[in-house]
């Protein structure tokens, strides 16, 4: 990939916070125009990494370019092309809704008649126009983390970090901040995401790097991840729970393929070899089962959850 | 069984959902404007400090009343014992326990630093491409308010209690902007003590261990001369005395020129030194 598609370039990237190492020579690509995620669990280094790419932290070692632009050497050109969502909101909290956006207006450059009427517009648009006049430590997580990110395209970046911009949010404000993220990408700004939920990474990003101990264990798209770990599943939930062993050996049968009995005493799931397809095994399994007599409740198809990946690849690391 | 019915009310508070649309306008415009001159950036800074005023006006309430106290309570307890008399003992006193009361209440600008930091508006602050030293500066201009409340709160108080300047008013305007100059270049020492220490508190106990010694081993309230001999030279050449016989030489209209450039000297190194260390922490934070 050219260097002028790439929103970052990160090499080596270490910071050391007295003796823990909280990043350890983390590399990444970040394609332009995407979202990429950076998932990992707490501590793994996903917020301090994201804080030396936003130029709020100076790395111990290892370099990057943002757009190009050396993240030490051109701080203020990387500055300009970037904003920051943080894990905490970035916001006066004293200060109401519209004060926040029109004082951060102003330091973008907008003269007080067009920063009034940014800040307007932005409240608007996130839905926030009759909380616009309340102190922002009024506000609920939702609202916040909104305002946070409407805060954040004041001017719009060529790159915005949101550094778990869901956590501890109710699934309602949870889908429409991920409205507002999907539509901020198609409107061609590059997102880094970073996320402790693999659900979010896989709803949002095309390409996600898996962080632990502020290394990058695994890096591909949710699908190339999931393929890592092993290929689909058939899941039968069965009627009648004696009829278990029975179907474990039909399946085994007519698959080929290893068939586990589930901690559920009416369900057994069949692990497919990598490179077999999983719809037409499917429809096999079932026709077998139907025709051994086996009466079944619920069937389902599925790939590896990402649950599944982030499991086996971070007790890859321990082993 | 009866079953009673609920109303469900509707959350005033709950946000309206995203508007996409407008969203999706509002991204398109691609408007960049130009960033703001360091001037520009310091003044809203400034308007921010001067909404939190606005907020929380309570915060006003120990910087105005604290100079009233100080000056009530130095006069009317000490004046008898140490002049013989309040009236003439205010006369020597309000202008240095003005400067003394000020002076204190620059430490606030640390703790306001310090909690900034921990908070993560600085963060916002800090990826914007504005003058490093803009945040700090607005800070310190939204104080200058403060203090000139301060000190017009302080001296009304004097005129009803009986102080007469004999500088008159523009001997007094000329001393209180010495006082302003000096607390603006002052306050730098707190930034960067707000920038380096870990807490509000840490911040506030070190300031206290700064400023009593400094403001009490000082000619505030007492000639320096009935001092012992050996402790006169310190005393009076620390920068706050240096500060106060300038404040009071022009309240008085005798003035001596050596203690205002002396002040003016000490307002410019605090200002080399302490501001180059805190805009170095901040970069470095």
């Amino acid at each position: 990939m050219s260097q002028r598609d790439l929103a970052i370039r990160a090499e080596g990237l270490v910071k050391h916070f007295k003796d823990v190492k909280a990043v350890d020579g983390v590399d990444l690509e970040v394609p332009a125009g995407t979202v990429y995620g950076v998932l990992g669990p707490n501590g793994a280094g996903k917020t301090t990494t994201v804080r030396m790419l936003a130029t709020l932290l100076r790395p111990d070692a290892g370099s990057a370019t943002v757009f190009g632009r050396d993240l030490i050497a051109d701080a203020a050109a990387v500055r300009s092309q970037v904003s920051l969502t943080g894990q905490y909101a970035s916001l006066d909290e004293d200060l109401t809704g519209v004060e926040n956006l029109i004082l951060l207006s102003r330091l973008y450059g907008y003269a007080k008649p067009a920063a009034r009427e940014r800040a307007a517009d932005l409240l608007e648009a996130f839905g926030l126009s009759h909380a616009a006049g309340k102190q922002v430590k009024a506000y609920s997580g939702g609202m916040r983390r909104r305002l946070d990110i409407a805060a954040s395209i004041i001017v719009t970046p060529k790159l915005l970090f949101l550094d778990e911009p869901t956590t501890g949010l109710d699934p309602r404000s949870r889908n429409q901040v991920w409205e507002v993220v999907r539509t901020i990408v198609a409107e061609g700004t590059t997102v880094l995401l970073t996320t402790q939920y693999l659900e979010e990474a896989d709803q949002l990003a095309s390409r996600i790097a898996v962080i632990d101990t502020g290394r990058v264990i695994a890096e591909g798209t949710p699908g190339q991840l999931k393929s890592s770990v092993g290929a689909g599943s058939i899941r039968v939930r069965l009627h009648h729970a004696d009829q278990r062993d029975h179907a474990q050996a039909v399946l085994a049968g007519a698959l080929g393929a290893d068939v586990e009995l589930d901690d559920d005493p009416v369900s057994v799931t069949a692990r497919l070899a990598p490179g077999e397809d999983t719809a037409a095994q499917g429809s096999q399994a079932l026709g077998e089962l139907a025709r051994a007599g086996i009466l079944v409740d619920d069937f389902s198809l599925g790939q590896p959850s990402l649950d599944e990946v982030f499991l086996a690849l971070t007790n890859r690391v321990q082993a | 069984m009866t079953v009673t019915q609920t109303d469900t009310k509707s959350d005033a508070d709950a946000p309206a959902p995203v508007e996409k649309e407008h969203l999706r306008r509002l991204l398109a415009t691609g408007e960049r404007p130009a960033a703001p001159s360091a001037f520009t950036s310091a003044q809203v800074f400034a308007w921010r400090s001067m909404l939190k005023i606005k907020h929380v006006p309570e915060q006003l309430f120990d910087i105005l009343l604290f100079p009233i106290m100080m000056l009530l309570m130095f006069t009317y307890l000490f004046g008898g014992a140490i002049a013989g008399g309040t009236v003439d003992y205010l006369q020597f006193l309000l202008p240095g326990i003005m400067v003394m009361s000020i002076v204190m209440t620059t430490m606030y600008t640390g703790m306001s630093v310090n909690i900034d930091i921990n908070k993560g508006v600085s963060d916002r602050f800090r990826t914007l491409p504005i003058w490093r030293a803009a945040p700090m500066v607005g800070y310190l201009l939204a104080d200058l308010f403060r203090y000139a409340a301060a000190g017009a709160i302080m001296f009304g108080t004097g005129m009803i209690m009986g102080y007469r300047p004999e500088g008159g008013a523009a001997g007094v305007l000329l001393g209180v902007a010495l006082l302003l100059v000096f607390c603006f270049s002052f306050s730098w020492l707190w930034t960067w003590l707000g920038l380096i220490t870990r807490s509000e508190k840490t911040v506030m106990s070190i300031s206290m261990s700064i400023m009593f010694p400094l403001t009490f081993l000082s000619n505030i309230m007492v000639d320096p001369s009935t001092m012992p001999g050996w402790l006169q030279p310190v005393v009076k050449n620390t920068p706050i005395s240096q500060l106060v016989d300038g404040v009071r030489g022009l309240f008085d209209g005798n003035v001596d020129s050596g203690s205002v450039l002396t002040t003016l000297i000490w307002s410019g190194g605090f200002i080399a030194v302490f501001g180059f260390l805190t805009i170095r922490a901040y970069n470095r934070k």
